[in-house]
């Protein structure tokens, strides 16, 4: 392990009991080792059931490993103190799970209120500014909110402790694509300024190559490709991988077809008149 | 409705005593409620077994859950002492909180279980202890759902309440009994109305507090607290007046001769210089065992009553050698002083109409026998069930053409149309106080006497100024002039008296 490693999985595993039918036991993350270092924007891409949202609840504790260790800066998590763990990991997911019987600001400065802190106003202001909110908004109730602004106000919350490492588990799944591509732009700068090291859990890949500068793709509970998004769109990272960057790819090129079949008939109009 | 208003302004006491009680009950009943949700809600085996107990506890009917408390908390008196109350205020706040426990813990359970699952994986994703997360998270959005279920529970408990009468607990249903046994409908009606008007002005609070909850408005659920705080307060000053140990304490049961003689015992000792409480409307069985262990001071018994009930025996061995058996079984079993019969007995009879009696030639159970083949005769539902109707009919060979029932306030009704030639009676029955009725003589005893007696708490025994006091009511009352007092009770027309005021005219009457 390098100085510079946070976070390290070595042979995390979790199986869970199943009925006998179904073959006695469920393996969601069957031994996983890999690094990730300070500072890196880390997508977990996968299908669902893949794993991927298991391995990184493994991170806070939210699921414990039955085998393997998951180190954080070098501790085994399972040795810390689940509480003050979390408050040292920012957590952002797709349920979003904003507290709704507190105000917008009550919910950003729950991390260290538990703590024992007060967390300022003018702290809580800055988080909402950060965020692209008004900072009037921390008067508000959360269901006064729209989606969007409610996962902004998550990831404000996730922020308030200073965190030494982010976890999104699809932060943006649940948000319009609109919304979804500003908030994602806007946590890649975030996580440039406040030098964060970022893990994010999401099914899709194009989110996954704009947004990461490390992919890592699941499969059956297994890490079947690491790569960085220029490697695979380069075609690198196996089968797995290169199935799950087609999709978009065709896509883009379904889409710039028929702008060009589009372009091509506007053409042969002008050209008739 | 004469007297409804001036009776209700009258029951300020039993109002704060419901309310005390009531508020315990349902403070008692959170109090256990509200742990055992958080618990069940971790645990579907402790849901289910807390849950199953509680609809269990449901299902027995409020009056003899009450009940059943006096036999309880008797045994536990082996643990807790011979101090441990058995009547009164305990075990009706332990029944009433029993009974309060269910729809709290059911909505407390709900409640969790339906909180959202992402509010719940945030609160262990920001860093919460489980302390924190029941604190912070779980309970405040319980809490509307939790307030729904007191309230449900408060409003059930207070008509409830109402019942803990029987076990000698001051509450609001001691008008409705005494009320109801004793045809006073103004008295029923107040009890009522105010314990429904305070199940009415609770509901409203505890709705706006439920409200304030859910809309998270502090000026309503803080609004409805204070008020709720403030009626409590209220209620409970008068409860600290000093208890004093020198009161003496007279029970009755539920019927219109026994609160009469509760008053007329209370009167003759008041007049003496003591202070007097009364427990009215208790049941039978609980009023014998309250004065046996001085919970309750003084009651009338009836030696029929005290023979079958209490020592347990079917034979007849007579008026006098009843009396005597009663009265040794009492000193060495119970400790109770039997001071005295009051003169008159309370038993079961044979009444006809004079003028049919007088054309058969009928005065006595033993005249009746070669005319009751073409006769009809009435009694009470329980009646040709009952030792005393098999007595007879085998000492006097008794044979009637038809044996009719009908519910005992219209059984002379039923004389009076020629519906029953003879009816089974009470012997003390104001109804027997007209003229138009007789009592058949009993010549055989075939007919268990029921001697009113006077029964005196160990406690009070020892007291001699308060058994001198008593000394002039034993054998100063007479069948007639107990008739005629509870005729004065129990008839619905102008000449209608309270028990307090037929026992005043009664005293005067037998010289007091």
């Amino acid at each position: 392990m390098t100085s510079q490693t946070l976070l390290h999985f070595d042979a995390a595993q979790r199986r869970y009991d199943a009925p006998a039918s179904q073959g006695g036991e469920v393996v969601a993350v069957g031994g996983v080792t890999c690094e990730i270092a300070k500072g890196s924007f880390v997508a977990l891409v996968g299908a669902s059931g893949s794993g991927k949202s298991t391995l990184l609840k493994m991170v806070n504790t939210l699921v414990a490993p039955s085998g393997g260790r998951v180190l954080f800066g070098g501790e085994d998590v399972t040795t810390l103190k689940p509480s003050s763990l979390r408050r040292r990991v920012g957590y952002v997911f797709q349920g979003i799970g904003l507290f709704p019987h507190m105000r917008v600001g009550e919910n950003i400065a729950i991390g260290p209120r538990l703590a024992g802190e007060k967390l300022p106003d003018r702290r809580v202001a800055e988080l909402l500014t950060l965020v692209e909110l008004d900072p009037d908004m921390a008067a508000r109730m959360p269901d006064e909110l729209s989606g969007g602004q409610r996962q902004r106000v998550g990831v404000a919350r996730a922020l308030a402790g200073d965190p030494e490492l982010l976890l999104m588990d699809e932060p943006f799944g649940a948000l319009d694509p609109g919304t979804r591509d500003a908030l994602g732009e806007r946590v890649r700068e975030l996580h440039e300024e406040l030098g964060l090291t970022t893990v994010m859990v999401t099914h899709d890949m194009a989110e996954a190559l704009l947004l990461a500068d490390r992919v890592l793709v699941m499969d059956a509970g297994h890490l079947v490709a690491d790569e960085t998004p220029r490697s695979l769109l380069a075609g690198k990272g196996g089968e797995v991988a290169q199935s799950l960057v087609a999709v978009p790819r065709d896509q883009a090129e379904k889409l710039a077809a028929m702008e060009e079949s589009i372009a091509a008939k506007a053409l042969s109009k002008g050209a008739a008149s | 409705m004469n007297g409804f208003w001036e009776t209700l302004l009258t029951l300020g006491d039993k109002l704060t005593a419901h309310i005390v009680l009531s508020a315990s009950a349902i403070g008692f009943g959170i109090l256990v409620a509200l742990p055992l949700a958080v618990w069940a809600a971790r645990s579907q085996s402790v849901a289910r077994v807390a849950l199953g107990f509680a609809s269990l506890v449901q299902t027995i009917p409020a009056l003899a859950l009450l009940a059943l408390f006096f036999p309880v908390l008797l045994s536990l008196r082996a643990v807790f002492g011979e101090d441990l109350p058995t009547l009164g205020f305990l075990p009706a706040l332990l029944a009433l909180a029993l009974y309060a426990l269910l729809p709290i813990l059911r909505n407390a359970v709900t409640a969790q279980a339906n909180l959202d699952p992402g509010v719940l994986e945030a609160a262990d994703g920001v860093g919460m202890t489980g302390w924190q997360k029941l604190t912070l998270v779980e309970a405040p959005l319980s809490a509307p759902f939790i307030m729904a279920g007191i309230r449900t529970a408060s409003v059930w408990t207070i008509g409830a309440a109402t019942l803990s009468t029987t076990i000698g607990q001051p509450s609001l249903g001691d008008p409705i009994f005494a009320g109801l046994q004793t045809q006073n409908w103004a008295l029923v009606l107040a009890g009522c109305f105010a314990s429904a008007g305070l199940a009415l002005v609770v509901d409203a609070l505890l709705g706006l507090i439920e409200r304030g909850l859910a809309r998270r408005s502090k000026w309503q659920w803080g609004g409805g607290m204070a008020a709720v705080a403030l009626g409590l307060a209220l209620a409970l000053v008068p409860q600290f007046k000093a208890d004093d140990e020198n009161t003496i304490i007279i029970g009755s049961k539920q019927f219109s001769e026994s609160y009469i003689l509760a008053q007329l015992i209370g009167q003759q000792l008041e007049k003496n210089g003591f202070d007097v409480e009364y427990r009215t409307g208790l049941g039978s069985a609980v009023l014998h065992g309250a004065v046996s262990n001085s919970s309750v001071d003084i009651s009338v018994d009836y030696t029929g009553t005290v023979w079958t009930n209490e020592l347990k025996r079917d034979d007849n061995p007579g008026r006098e050698a009843m009396f005597e058996e009663i009265v040794r079984w009492e000193a060495e079993e119970t400790g109770t002083l039997v001071l005295g019969r009051l003169g008159f007995e309370n038993a079961y009879a044979f009444a006809m109409r004079r003028d049919t009696a007088a054309e058969l030639g009928v005065t006595s159970l033993e005249d009746l026998v070669p005319v009751a083949p073409t006769l009809v005769v009435g009694g009470d539902p329980e009646f040709f069930e009952r030792p005393e109707w098999i007595s007879v009919r085998e000492a006097y060979g008794m044979r009637f053409k038809e044996t009719r029932n009908f519910s005992p306030t219209f059984m002379f009704n039923a004389l009076q149309a020629r519906e029953a030639d003879a009816i089974s009676a009470y012997s003390s029955d104001g109804r027997l106080a007209a003229d138009t009725y007789i009592l058949l003589e009993d010549p055989k005893e075939a007919l268990p006497s029921y001697d009113a007696m006077l029964m005196v708490s160990p406690r009070l025994s020892e007291n001699e100024a308060a058994l001198d006091a008593l000394r002039p009511l034993v054998g100063a009352i007479d069948v007639d002039a107990m008739r005629a007092a509870n005729y004065s009770v129990d008839r619905t027309d102008d000449g209608k008296m309270s028990p307090e005021d037929a026992a005043r005219a009664l005293a005067a009457q037998i010289g007091l």
